[in-house]
Formats: structure tokens, sequence, C-alpha cells
């Protein structure tokens, strides 16, 4: 069993938890995520490592409640524990000494690119933040951002924070402005990533994407998580999540995300019982 | 005097049309009268060739001895001294390969049901005695074990009943290996499996579930961590898939992913259980073996209409057990023999069919084997809904891309010395499906067992020196 040490809420919607896991808090690393069960009929679901502490051995999840299994999450208080929490699973990202990147961060997507935006501040390299959301109660972690970044911009659909429009209107006006950076990492809804990859790819701009196709082991054992990158097929659970943004068949993706779509929703309808 | 029908007692199955509408077990084994009725087939041989047939030597002859006499209790300790999961092997061993081939009943008649009688004891044993194992006094010595199949069960289990303290490391939340992931309910009840798996920890095994060896741990930590040797009984869990077109089409599962959905995590009671899996209603299933007749029966019970067994070869080939190819035709699987895919179509990004090709055996290659060649033009499609490949599997590359010096061959099997099961790196060991590619529950047992012996042989010279 794996406790909850602490639980926030960060907006209406996407909620932090931080969890007792020795042997995940152990060797994890920026990039990685955990799967995890809420109860014993529940589904294995993967969720981001968005932050660790080897000392106190937790990792902390941030995820947005979408569905049956997230709703279970929200569920659970702190003193309580979750069953099954095993990781760290995926490759860590790769992250180079460059001297400027930009990271693109869209809704919960956020939360799986902080410890990476972090870490590159760690590491001395300049980082400029592209944060959005639908509303401005959807653009998470900024306080945590602007602490690690040096500048931090904004775009909202309905225009409560930042400009009106999408993250990917920040970026031209970034590139057009005459900003260079050595990479993008772009985390948030494929549509958002394609788009993004849309802009830098014509410039030659690097840009890294984080895959989550739907998973059950995260172990490479039953290959549900793959996708086609650089015409290839690769599991999502061990050969990334992080991929060369270029090379991912993105509308392969949004199909393959697709897949369980009308038992997801009959999931979260009804009220379980035990079949006879 | 021996009973000398030539047949075996008959074993209650439940009814074709009733069992492919649900995940109960099929067989449904012998009562006391039965098995020992049965047991009087045995001749009790004096040269017993079935024992030289079952690959952990089962002492065949003296567990049926006892049973015929109705001692159950005895009949359970001469088949546990060699075989720690027996209701597990008696149900699924391939035994017209093994014990059951080299019997001495089967020059004439049908042999001895040894795989039926080893499932009876068990069965009868746990429901009726129970008796708690007795823990050995430990040694202190730490060994680790990675994986939890019936390879690492058994290496764990015999070095627990000497005294090493055994932690065991299992990357899923449920312990077994393909016992629990792979192999079908109606099959191999997991409740069963669990009740068996818990008489071997009860020896005093100490387990951390969700913990993956080369992820959360490597094997250089065990190392560190103070465990004097480690064996390694990850199995064969990487799936293959065909590379042909329409591979990544929704509703193409891989058998691991079907299976694993369906078995693990119970997804035959969704929605009260939370994993969805999408069977379809025309099904393809392509192979021959074990995993591809449990994916076309478990496609069945999901509520497919028609469900299509692809396989390239004829049915003599068919690698899967005799009893299950059986059971499938009774169940209405339908066999396309000397068949195989050449692309699979979609629609909207979901599968629609697939395009296969007839195929004709040629000449037999080194192996004796007559292998399939195309039969050139004639290709044709049959419309399908769901695509569930069952062509193979191989280890899984992850403690080998994290264990610096561990040796692997080219298909990505550790390599062991075959008289200890060490590997290339000293007191780290070996065995099961990890070593030989996707083998047999009983195979991997075995490994288990010599390892564990050549473990206690090396770590006792060790402490001595
Ligand atoms: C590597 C990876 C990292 C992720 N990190 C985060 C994160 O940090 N925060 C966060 O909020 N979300 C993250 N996700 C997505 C998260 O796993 C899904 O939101 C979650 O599984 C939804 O489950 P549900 O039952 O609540 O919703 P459902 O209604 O069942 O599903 C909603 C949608 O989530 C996706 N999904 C469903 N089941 C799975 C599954 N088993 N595996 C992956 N996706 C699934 C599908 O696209 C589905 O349409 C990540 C996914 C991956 C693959
Ligand atoms: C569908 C199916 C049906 C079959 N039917 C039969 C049958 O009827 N009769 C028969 O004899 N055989 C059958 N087999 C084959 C048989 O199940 C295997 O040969 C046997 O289970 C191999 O045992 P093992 O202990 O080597 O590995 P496995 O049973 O594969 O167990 C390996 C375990 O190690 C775990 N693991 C893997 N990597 C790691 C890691 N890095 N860290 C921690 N844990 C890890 C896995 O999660 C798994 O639990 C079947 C196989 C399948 C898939
Ligand atoms: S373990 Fe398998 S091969 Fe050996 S006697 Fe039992 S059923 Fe036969
Ligand atoms: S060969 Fe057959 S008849 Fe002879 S001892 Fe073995 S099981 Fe009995
Ligand atoms: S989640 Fe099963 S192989 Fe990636
Ligand atoms: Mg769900």
């Amino acid at each position: 069993m794996y406790e909850i040490v602490s639980k926030k809420k960060i907006n209406e919607q996407v909620e932090m938890m931080e969890i007792k896991a020795p042997f995940v808090a152990r060797r994890c690393e920026p990039g990685q995520f955990v799967i995890l069960r809420v109860t014993e009929t529940g589904e294995r679901i993967p969720l981001t490592i968005a932050d660790y502490d080897r000392e106190k051995e937790t990792v902390s999840i941030i995820y947005q409640v979408v569905g049956k299994t997230t709703q279970m999450l929200s569920g659970m208080e702190a003193g309580e524990s979750l069953l099954d929490f095993v990781g760290p699973l995926g490759k860590a990202s790769d992250l180079k000494p460059h001297k400027r990147v930009l990271g693109i961060g869209g809704g919960v997507g956020a939360a799986p690119l902080y410890p990476q935006i972090k870490k590159l501040h760690e590491m001395g390299v300049a980082v400029d933040m592209i944060l959005g959301g639908r509303s401005a109660e959807y653009v998470i972690l900024e306080d945590m951002f602007k602490e690690v970044s040096d500048n931090v911009y904004f775009a909202t659909n309905d225009g409560s924070k930042g400009i009106q429009g999408f993250v990917t209107d920040v970026l031209k006006t970034l590139l057009v402005e005459g900003n260079t950076y050595d990479e993008v990492i772009a985390i948030g809804p494929l549509i958002m990533m394609k788009a993004v990859v849309e802009i830098t790819k014509p410039l030659g701009i690097k840009t890294a994407v984080s895959l989550n196709p739907i998973m059950i082991d995260g172990t490479g054992m039953c290959g549900g998580c793959r996708v086609t990158v650089g015409g290839e097929t690769k599991f999502a659970c061990v050969d990334g999540p992080d991929f060369d943004g270029f090379q991912v068949d993105f509308d392969e993706c949004m199909l393959r995300q697709t897949f369980y779509k009308e038992k997801e929703a009959h999931a979260c309808r009804l009220d379980q019982q035990k079949p006879e | 005097m021996a009973n000398m029908s030539l047949h075996k007692v008959k074993m209650k199955e439940v009814d074709p049309v009733v069992r492919s509408g649900n995940f109960e077990e099929v067989a449904m084994g012998y009562t006391l009268e039965e098995a020992m009725e049965e047991a009087t087939r045995c001749l009790q041989c004096k040269h017993k060739p079935c024992v030289s047939g079952c690959p952990v030597n089962v002492r065949i002859p003296e567990f049926i001895e006892a049973l015929a006499a109705g001692d159950i209790e005895t009949a359970y300790q001469v088949l546990t001294s060699e075989n720690k999961l027996p209701a597990i092997c008696g149900r699924v061993c391939p035994q017209e390969k093994q014990c059951e081939e080299r019997c001495v009943r089967a020059i004439k008649g049908e042999p001895v049901g040894v795989g039926r009688l080893e499932r009876f004891v068990a069965d009868y044993y746990m429901e009726h005695f129970n008796g708690k194992q007795e823990k050995a006094t430990t040694n202190g010595i730490k060994v680790a074990v990675v994986g939890s199949g019936p390879a690492s069960i058994t290496c764990a289990g015999e070095l627990a009943a000497k005294g090493y303290e055994v932690t065991m490391f299992e990357a899923l939340h449920e312990l077994g290996g393909v016992l629990v992931y792979g192999i079908p309910e109606f099959r191999l009840p997991k409740d069963l499996v669990k009740k068996e798996i818990q008489k071997v920890l009860d020896l005093g095994v100490q387990v951390h579930k969700n913990v993956i060896v080369g992820k959360s741990i490597t094997v250089e930590d065990l190392v560190e961590d103070g465990f004097k040797s480690i064996f390694i009984g990850s199995g064969a869990g990487l799936p293959r898939f065909m590379n042909i077109e329409g591979e990544n089409l929704n509703g193409v599962y891989s058998a691991n992913e079907f299976l694993t959905r369906v078995n693990l995590m119970k997804a035959y009671q969704f929605p009260y259980t939370n994993t969805p899996v999408n069977a379809g209603d025309k099904v393809a299933v392509v192979g021959g073996g074990n995993v591809a007749m449990d994916a076309a029966r478990t496609a069945k019970r999901l509520g497919a209409s028609e469900v299509h067994i692809v396989y390239r070869r004829s049915e003599e080939e068919l690698p899967a057990r005799l009893e299950e190819v059986h059971h499938a035709k009774e169940e209405g699987i339908l066999f396309d023999l000397l068949t195989n895919p050449v692309s699979i179509q979609g629609e909207n990004g979901h599968v629609a069919g697939m395009t296969c090709i007839r195929m004709k055996l040629g000449e037999p290659d080194e192996s004796g084997r007559r292998s399939p060649v195309e039969d050139p033009g004639s290709e044709f499609s049959m419309p399908m809904d769901t695509v569930v490949i069952a062509i193979g599997q191989t280890p899984n590359p992850l403690i080998k891309n994290t264990t610096v010096g561990l040796s692997v061959n080219r298909k990505g099997c550790i390599v062991v010395d075959e008289e200890s099961m060490e590997t290339s790196l000293e007191n780290v060991y070996a065995g099961g499906d990890v070593v030989t590619g996707a083998a047999t529950v009983i195979l991997a047992m075995g490994a288990g067992k010599k390892a564990a012996e050549a473990i206690h042989a090396k770590l006792t010279q060790q402490t001595q020196e």
C-alpha cells in the first residue's frame, strides 16, 4: 500500500498528491512516470512524476479529473493509501546543456513538463515558458514555473489570462520577435503538440513531445501503447514517453487514444454491481 | 488386478454451448471415486517410463498407488516432493507430450490420466487438509528472486525451505506471471493459483510487488543491498508483431494485451471492474499455440459471434495442447489452416478486414518440419473487426539493458550454464522462459528448482570458505 502523504487542489479539475513510494523515489528522473491502481477492481493508469523527494521517499503526481479512475483518485484523502503504485517507468528525458529552451505546457500537460524545466534550470539553461489552458483557472503551476524560468507567457481560449488564443499563437509571436531557442519541449493534448510541431518543423527548431497513449503494464509487455515514430513502431512506455516531435505520427496517436471512448463514458456513468 | 479399460475415466466438462458464454472452469475434475478408479489403471511399472517423461520427475506410480488406496495425504506428499504446484501442472502441462506419452498403457488405448490425477490430489488436499507449512529456521543469507512466474516461485520455495531469506520482486500487482495474466480463468482459476502460490510463500518468502528490476531497482542495487544470489525468472513477455500494414489500427491487439486486459484486469466483468476490452464480433487470432487458443476462446466468451484461428501450417503442426484444440473446436472456433495474414484493412482508424494468403507445406527443413510457402495469387480477404496477434514472445530486454555484463543470445534470451543455471555474472542465475524463450510451466519450474540447488551448493561452499 502506498500512503497519500498530502493532497492539494490546484483548480476545479486538477489535483496534486504526494505519495509515499520508496522504490519509485529511489531512482526516478524527470520525464518518467508511474502506473497506479486505486482499488482491487480498478484499472491501471499512468501519471507523470511531477516532483520527487528522495529523502522523504515520496513522489508527487498531478492529475486532471477526466473519468472513472481519476474520479476515484480524487475521492481519496491524505492518510489513505493507494493499492498499487509502480515506477519509475519510461525513459528519463534527454535534457541537454543547451543555452536556451522554450517549454510549452497545455492544460495539465504543464505537470509533466515541470520536473524537466526545473532540472534544466538547475543545469543553468535559460528557460522561457508558455502556459495555456481553457481559461485562467486551467493554467496550472504558474508560481512553480516562475521560479525556474526567465519569462512565463500565457494563452487562454477566453482571454482570461494572457492572450486570447492558443499557445501556438504565443510561440509564433516569440519567434517573429526574433527569440531563438535550441529546443522546444511541448507537452499537452496531442492536437496542441501537433500544432507546435507544424510551426517548429519547417524552421528546424528541435522539438521534444511527450506521448500519452493508453497503457496497461508500462513495461513493454502488452504493446498497447504502440506509436509510430519515424515510420517505426515504438512502445511509448519503454521507448518513450518523450519522442522527437518531427517524427511522430500524431494522427495515428489521436485515433488510438479514442479506442475505448464509449466504454470509458459507460464506466463513469454506472454504479457498478458485481456480476454473477 | 489392474483396471484394464482402454479409456481414461471420463472427466466431466461444462457443455460447450453453456461454457462459451462464461469464464467458469471448463474441465470439472474427478470425484474421489472417479480418481480412485482411474488410479487403478496404472500398472505400477517397475521401470517407470512415465517418470522420465516428466521434466521434474514426479514420482508418478508412487503417488498413484497411494491415491488408489484412498490415502490422499500420502499421495500429496509424494507428489509435492517433486512438484510444488501440482494443481497448476495437472491442468496445464502438455501431458500428451510428456508423462502420458511414455505411459505403457498408451501402447494400446489411452494412457493413465496422470495430469488429471495430479490435479485431483492437489485440489482434494487443498480442500480437505490444508496443512500449514513449517517455516525452516533462517540461515540469515539473503537471496533475491526476480519475477513471480512458475520459475521464480519454485526457486523461491526451494530456497526458503532450506532457510534462506528470500525476497521476491514482481513488476505487476499480482503474483504468478503468465499463470495470472496469460492463461485464462476458464482453464486455470485464479483463486486456485493464488492458494497454490500462497502455500509456497508460507515457507517464508518476502514479497515486493510493483517493483520492476531494471527500473525501480537494478541488479547492481540488489548486490549492494546484500543479496548473495539473484535468480532472474522474468519470463518471455515481449510480444512479437507481424510488421504488416495496418497493425496499429484500433482493434489489433497483441495476445498479451488482450489476455492481460481480460485475465489480470478482469475486463470480462466490466464495468464492475474498470478495465475495458473491445472484443468485437468477428475476430481473427493469428497463431496456433496455447496462447492463440486461449485468445480465441476468450474472444468467444466475450461475445464474438465468429472467431477464427489463422495459422500458417497445418493441423498436425499446431503447437497447442491437444485438449485446448479439442475444446476450441467444441466451442465453435473456426480453423483457417495453411493461411497467413498479408495486411489489415481499416475504416476510420478501426480494423475492417484482413487479407490473407493460402500456404502450402514445402520440403522438410533441418528440424524435419515442413515449412509453409505462399501459394501465389491465392490472396483473399476476410471481414474482421478484431485481430489478435499470437505469434510468439521473446524476453523483455529491460533487465539486460540495465545489467552490465549479462550475456544474452541472438534472440535476447539470457545465456546460462546448463548445469547450474548461472549467468555470465557470478551469483546471478536465470531460468524459465527468459532463458529458453516461450516454453512451458513445468520446464520453468524445473529450471527454478535446478537453480535453487546450484545456489544452495555455491552459497554453502562460499560460507564455509
Ligand atoms: C505516460 C503518461 C503520462 C501521463 N501523465 C499524466 C499526468 O501527469 N496528469 C494527468 O492528468 N494525466 C496524465 N496522463 C493521462 C492519464 O493517464 C489519463 O487521463 C487517465 O488514464 C484517465 O483515466 P480515467 O479513468 O479517469 O478517464 P477515462 O474516461 O477512462 O479516460 C479519459 C481519456 O484518458 C485516456 N486514458 C484512459 N485510460 C488510459 C490508460 N490506461 N492509459 C493512458 N491513457 C488513458 C484516454 O485518452 C481516454 O479517452 C498520462 C498518460 C500517459 C500515457
Ligand atoms: C496465454 C498463454 C498460455 C499458456 N498455456 C500454457 C499451457 O497450457 N501449458 C504450459 O505448460 N505452458 C503454457 N504457457 C507457457 C507458460 O505459461 C510459460 O512457459 C511459463 O509461465 C514461464 O514461466 P516463467 O516463470 O519463466 O515466466 P512468467 O510466467 O512469464 O513470469 C515472469 C514474471 O516476471 C515478471 N517480470 C518480468 N520482468 C520483470 C522485471 N524486470 N522485474 C520484476 N518482475 C519482472 C513478470 O511480470 C512475470 O510475472 C502459456 C503461456 C501463455 C502466454
Ligand atoms: S508435472 Fe506435468 S509432466 Fe510431470 S507428471 Fe505432472 S502433469 Fe506430467
Ligand atoms: S507408465 Fe503408466 S502404467 Fe506404468 S507406472 Fe507410469 S502411469 Fe502407471
Ligand atoms: S503499456 Fe504495455 S507495452 Fe507499453
Ligand atoms: Mg478509465
